[in-house]
């Protein structure tokens, strides 16, 4: 079977939650490889065999954490030129891009970002990824030579164990990184604490728009996420007016979730908002306005005003819980 | 110090976009053309530095001839000049090349910091930055949301999922900044005024020493296949006529969620 490679994120000794989505897609194109650098690489090692990763290259070096992509990029630069893969995976995520782009230049290899896909092609590979807000799949493939480098949205693949799990082959290495060379390096990490679940993984999310009218009336849609054990997001334009932190913000140039239920509160339902939530598995959507382009993918839509509807809806929860 | 924006043109966001279906590329005919709103925060961040630690900015974008437009609003919230590349041999060029044809335009220019946005709106593969950074041989500072430069060094808030990371680079170095990283300024009458007079400078693949490096000659991907996403079905809509909690409330029960 081929070999795909997967730049495998981990943290403290457990991959992220998009390694794991890789690992399922290579999975299913060929022989997954994952390369998991920096300290609690090793350790992550078993996890990686449970989603099908056959062989782990492991280096544990700290200037892997402490120094943003470049140590990366040697490293991934000299094994691609030892192993020659056709195929390599990235998140779009932070790490995942800057290593991938880098990398990108460094081989002059083919750089696809944005894919929600990746699938065979003509003896190859290539990736799909939406344009205008999802309302276009535009097909990609390399003209550069191998390795292809995909960049992968989170959650456009849904993570799944192997049926069979390896106990994968682990490689250590110990190739001496250049901790010299000018770099930009990690001088803090500051966590800003969130209540409740992370967005990403939360099972339902209420989300507030303009609609709100005011960013005090986040406080109504805190609560109903508090009731039903939701995360609360907000669409560009509150996140513009500073209603909330980027860290809110859904869509295209925010998070893509995938919630059991996600609930729409005072948004429109723009394209680029639709983009980053429409793999809901339900939708539920408030707008005064029939017309929204929201109700347009909702499975349950209330033309109404929030300041009714939602107060009720809080207090119906309630009531229904106590029972 | 010295500071080197890249900004791009690109069709007004607040307008669709459409898709040639012969060649796959963006449509730019007919629609208004603007600088892409991520860059004028790059824009902004240089302007703020250079009028804290004196210097100057110069802009540089790719694009065609009438791309030249793309620096009148940055020359006039304070930038000094615009170095425009544009070539035939440019057209549909994938991001390594833009990344080439603008480290080439840069390199051999006194600078201290390359400043652009994260990724551009209307093509957000967000590559060209690093590449750049990568063919420059510079450290490269992303997803910036503040940014401080003293003592030879750039310090940033560098956006992640969980917070923000403090990342520091020696000079030079290029940054990307996120629009949560300032206010773009409304050019003042004045400045405007004074943008007319700022040079403006076309260069070539030729000038750049770059025939048969970038472009058409040196793709590395191509479009093969654009089709339409499945759409999403409408489900029921209702009016709230006092009940559109409780409606909401028997659907969440229904799904489990209460
Ligand atoms: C390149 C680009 C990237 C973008 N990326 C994103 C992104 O990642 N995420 C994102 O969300 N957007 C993004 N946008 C912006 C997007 O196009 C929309 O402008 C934005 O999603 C609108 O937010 P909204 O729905 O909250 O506001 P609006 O569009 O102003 O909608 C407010 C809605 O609230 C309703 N309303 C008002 N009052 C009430 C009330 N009392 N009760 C009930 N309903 C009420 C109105 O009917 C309206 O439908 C992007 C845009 C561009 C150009
Ligand atoms: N054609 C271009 N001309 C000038 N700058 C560009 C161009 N393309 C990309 N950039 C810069 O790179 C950033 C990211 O763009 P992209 O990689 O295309 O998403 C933009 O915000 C610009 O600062």
């Amino acid at each position: 079977m081929i070999p795909i490679w997967v730049y495998a994120e981990t943290a403290e000794g457990a991959p992220k939650p998009i390694t794991l989505e890789l690992l399922t897609k290579a999975r299913a194109l060929g022989e997954p490889v994952a390369i998991a650098l920096g300290p609690g690489a090793r350790q992550a090692a078993d996890a990686l065999g449970k989603y099908g990763a056959s062989r782990v290259y492991v280096h544990e070096d700290p200037a892997f954490r402490d120094i943003v992509a470049t140590p990366a990029v040697d490293l991934l630069a000299k094994l691609i030129e030892k192993d020659r893969p056709t195929l390599v995976l990235f998140g779009m995520t932070y790490e995942g891009r800057d290593v991938a782009a880098r990398l990108s230049a460094r081989l002059g290899a083919a750089l696809i970002a944005n894919a929600t896909d990746v699938v065979e092609k003509d003896g190859s590979f290539a990736a799909v990824s939406p344009v205008f807000g999802g309302s276009l799949l535009v097909t990609t493939v390399a003209r550069a030579k191998p390795p292809l480098l995909a960049m992968l949205r989170p959650k456009a693949i849904t993570a799944e164990p192997a049926t069979q799990p390896a106990s994968p082959k682990v490689e250590v290495l110990t190739d001496p990184v250049d901790t010299d060379k000018p770099a930009a390096r990690v001088l803090r990490r500051e966590q800003q604490k969130a209540e409740g679940p992370r967005l990403e993984d939360a099972p339902v999310i209420v989300s507030g728009g303009r609609g709100l009218g005011a960013p005090e009336n986040f406080k109504m849609l805190d609560e109903l996420a508090a009731e039903i054990g939701g995360a609360v997001g907000a669409s560009r334009a509150v996140v513009d007016a500073g209603w909330k932190p980027y860290a809110f913000q859904i869509g295209q140039t925010g998070k893509t979730v995938k919630p059991t239920v996600y609930i729409a509160v005072g948004i429109s339902g723009a394209m680029q908002h639709t983009v980053g939530m429409k793999g809901a598995k339900t939708i539920i959507a408030i707008n005064k306005d029939p017309e929204a382009p929201i109700f347009k993918l909702a499975d349950l839509g209330v033309v109404g005003d929030v300041h009714k509807v939602v107060p009720q809806l809080i207090q119906e929860v309630r009531s229904r819980k106590r029972k | 110090m010295n500071v080197v924006v890249c900004v791009k043109q690109i069709p007004d966001p607040n307008s669709p976009g459409k898709l040639d279906p012969q060649t796959k590329r963006l449509v730019r005919e007919g629609v208004d053309l603007v600088v892409d709103p991520g860059d004028e925060h790059a824009v902004e961040a240089g302007v703020q530095l250079i009028e804290k630690h004196g210097g100057e900015v110069t802009l540089i974008s790719m694009g065609p001839p009438k791309a030249a437009d793309v620096f009148r609003k940055p020359l006039a919230m304070g930038a000094h000049r615009g170095v425009l590349i544009t070539d035939p041999a440019l057209e549909n060029a994938d991001a390594l090349s833009t990344a080439r044809a603008i480290a080439a335009a840069i390199k051999d220019r006194s600078y201290d910091l390359v400043i652009c946005g994260t990724e551009s709106t209307d093509g957000s593969s967000g590559a060209v930055p690093a590449q750049l950074a990568e063919i420059l041989g510079l450290p490269l500072l992303s997803f910036a949301k503040k940014l401080e430069v003293s003592d030879g060094k750039a310090v940033i808030d560098r956006q992640t999922d969980e917070g923000y990371d403090v990342v520091e680079a020696p000079l030079p170095a290029v940054v990307t900044v996120t629009g949560g990283i300032n206010e773009a300024r409304y050019p003042a009458l004045r400045g405007i005024m004074q943008a007319k007079n700022k040079e403006v400078k076309q260069v070539s693949v030729k000038d750049l020493g770059l025939d048969g490096k970038v472009g058409k000659a040196a793709l590395t991907q191509e479009v093969v296949d654009v089709v339409p996403a499945e759409a999403r079905k409408a489900g029921e809509v209702v009016e709230d006529k006092g009940e559109g909690g409780k409606r909401i409330a028997d659907f969440l029960q229904q799904l489990k969620v209460i």
